[in-house]
């Protein structure tokens, strides 16, 4: 059963089990056991973004390409549910046109890309998705009368996703069972159910064949198996995975806008948190997304302090300052690419992993 | 030994120089020409273009080199773009006096000092870069990519430390402020000095490449790096003095870019990579001519469409990768290894 589920992948680890438990205990109880919008805003944010990373990581880890289109793709689905959402007012059957539209785009358009340029150069992939990004960044804060522009798009959501909404007419374990916790439940089964299937994936006979490649793209040519071929189905399935992920974001958040989906930061963000998690591992997603988002609401708070606690130093209040959080997690960004490339994950499994 | 084969000549075989790439440039500007319909803007925003793409060619051709050398991309190329403009403000700030007053002279040498300064320091980094991010990671682009990218972050951040994250006035020095009026075109005189910079720079870089003993070891090392180390060079210390050279101009560019945009932030670097990733694949990974040739591309490219149709400015550049590399796959010039 277990095994079935997990595809056979388990954590082999016995601290990696119990992190891995807590996390998910912590985030399917989360607005029982943690009250509050930061909280369970937090959460949310945790949920989408390990089905994010999950994705970037079938690339990154799995198949050993680079992309820095992966905020395109979040951003696609995100604009996807949302204008049709702030078009076609709240329903149900919007949300799946806009998502279905937006995995159409977004799968086609990694199709593209990666027909252009994973043919020529492995190398070229990471140039050309960076530049193609950044060109549908600036499309989509020009198009402002589409996009709204900068300032993107506030949307409402179905009537049962809205905090007006009661569920239950008396609270459980105390906690108000409104329509912001069902949205809440809906990104976390989500996210669950798309992190098992990318489980799936890459413990399938087609997930082997991207870590050979990985491994020795020659090799696996020489083997038989259309490279090409492969690297492109992968791109375009961590596509299709990150436009659902950018879905998730929409209606959880309900707005869409080039800062929350598209910027270079929340690539950056991915990046970090792939590297930091354990690169070719999901479980790694889920660790580098938690450990990430609770760093950055938290790490700022302990950063301020040691701030105004080094104050009359030279030069120190400046490097601790709450701003600055990047620079530290930059700087275990390098080490860890050197020193544990297998990340948080590959360090908890130790020789084995 | 029988004798010498009867085909040989006294003069050495030569490559047939491919002269289509060159005719591009010309070609797509004689293309805009009717869409603007205007000479006198045409004039303007070619100057404007080739400014720019001298700015980018700058910037990309040690990277370009640092490629095709030692097949190592740099994706912190950026941050030397951004130091090298954060020195220079600091200079021309100290240099205030120099800068204001209304003779080229002066400003041209607080410039000039602005420019040393910068480039010294990116060069230095640059050796430093090398030494502590680059060197463990030989041969493995995966690990080049996150960790120049991390570089790049930190580099970034430690800007923010050091000059504040605010965004910064970079005011021209007074004689190079306005226009030269010519019978109708006005060209702005600070775009004068880039091309002329940039020219400069090319023709230093062809000579060095193409007339000194150093030159052709770069070259071979481009060609084959295996063959140059088992002939007994040290390709490791050609190529470090390559990368320092390449962030020294990566230094030179950023002021340059400050300047003709005259605001600086930490991430001004970002916005000038996706064209310069975009310039060194269309010349081809490794090759200095065509970086030149695709810098002007992409630099005129973005002049004219933001002119014509501003919303797709960034598009279109992609669009001319795009049917570049239809074209030739390898880029214009393709580099003959891998």
């Amino acid at each position: 059963m277990l095994t079935s589920i997990l595809s056979g992948d388990f954590p082999r680890s016995r601290v990696l089990t119990a992190i891995l438990l807590a996390i998910l205990v912590g985030l399917a109880l989360a607005p029982f056991l943690f009250p509050g919008a930061a909280a369970i805003n937090t959460a949310a944010k945790i949920c989408i973004f390990i089905v994010l990373v999950a994705s970037y990581d079938l690339l990154l880890g799995y198949t050993g390409i680079v992309s820095f289109a992966h905020t395109m793709f979040f951003g696609i689905g995100g604009y996807g549910v949302g204008l049709a959402l702030y078009t076609f007012g709240a329903s149900w059957g919007v949300i799946g046109v806009g998502i279905l539209a937006a995995l159409l785009v977004g799968v086609t358009l990694a199709f593209l890309i990666g027909l252009l340029s994973l043919r020529v150069r492995a190398i070229f992939f990471a140039m050309i998705t960076l530049a193609v990004a950044s060109a549908f960044l600036i499309l989509a804060t020009q198009f402002s009368e589409f996009t709204g522009g900068e300032d993107g798009r506030s949307f409402s959501v179905p009537q049962v996703l809205r905090p007006g909404y009661r569920l239950l007419e008396q609270p459980l374990f105390g906690t108000v069972v409104n329509g912001r916790i069902l949205a809440y439940y809906l990104v976390f089964v989500a996210a669950v159910v798309l992190f098992l299937v990318a489980l799936r994936v890459v413990n399938s006979p087609f997930g082997r064949v991207l870590q050979a490649i990985r491994e020795n793209d020659m090799r696996a040519e020489a083997l038989g198996y259309r490279v090409v071929y492969y690297r492109t189905v992968a791109n375009c399935l961590a596509a299709g995975m990150a436009v659902l992920a950018g879905a998730m974001s929409a209606i959880w958040l309900r707005y869409t806008g080039p800062d929350t989906t598209l910027s270079f930061a929340i690539m950056l963000d991915i990046l970090l948190m792939v590297v930091i998690g354990g690169m070719g591992t999901l479980y790694g997603a889920v660790i580098g997304a938690t450990l990430f988002i609770v760093a950055q609401n938290y790490l700022q708070k302990l950063m301020g302090l040691a701030s105004a606690a080094t104050e009359g130093l030279p030069l120190i209040p400046k490097l601790v300052h709450p701003d600055r959080w990047l620079l530290l997690l930059g700087i275990l960004f390098v080490l860890s690419v050197y020193f544990f490339p297998t990340g948080i994950v590959g360090r908890l499994r130790g020789k084995s992993g | 030994m029988t004798a010498v084969p009867a085909s040989s000549s006294d003069t050495l075989p030569t490559l047939k120089h491919d002269w289509l790439p060159i005719l591009l440039p010309i070609v797509l500007s004689a293309i805009a020409l009717p869409f603007i319909g205007n000479v006198t803007t045409w004039v303007t925003l070619t100057v404007a273009a080739l400014a720019m793409g001298m700015m980018i060619f700058v910037i990309a051709s040690g990277l370009t080199l640092v490629f095709g050398l030692m097949d190592v991309l740099n994706f912190g190329h950026g941050a030397f773009i951004a130091v090298g403009a954060y020195m220079a403000l600091s200079v021309l700030g100290l240099l205030s006096g120099w800068v204001q007053v209304d003779s080229l002279g002066w400003n041209l040498l607080a410039l000039g000092l602005a420019v040393s300064v910068a480039m010294v320091g990116t060069g230095l980094l640059g050796w430093a870069f090398e030494r502590i991010i680059v060197k463990p990671v030989y041969g493995q682009h995966l690990k080049q990519i996150l960790i120049t990218m991390g570089g790049l972050i930190v580099a970034e951040q430690l800007i923010h430390v050091i000059w504040g994250g605010d965004q910064k006035a970079m005011a021209l020095p007074t004689a190079l402020r306005g226009a030269i009026v010519i019978g109708d075109f006005a060209i702005e005189r600070f775009r004068i000095l880039a091309v002329v910079v940039g020219l400069v720079v090319f023709a230093t870089m062809l000579l060095v490449l193409n007339r000194t003993r150093i030159g052709l070891l770069i070259r071979a090392g481009v060609e084959n790096a295996e063959m140059v180390e088992a002939l007994g060079y040290r390709i490791r210390r050609l190529f470090v003095g390559v990368f320092v050279a390449g962030s020294a101009l990566a230094g030179l560019g950023g002021v340059l870019w400050a300047l003709y945009r005259e605001t600086l932030t930490a991430a001004i670097g970002g916005d000038i990579m996706v064209l310069v990733f975009i310039v060194i694949i269309i010349g081809g990974l490794g090759s200095v001519g065509g970086c030149f040739i695709g810098a002007i591309l992409v630099a005129m490219m973005a002049n004219y469409t933001a002119f014509l149709l501003p919303k797709v400015a960034l598009a279109s550049n992609i669009l001319l990768m795009v049917a570049i590399l239809m074209w030739r796959p390898q880029g214009l010039y393709p580099v003959a290894k891998r």
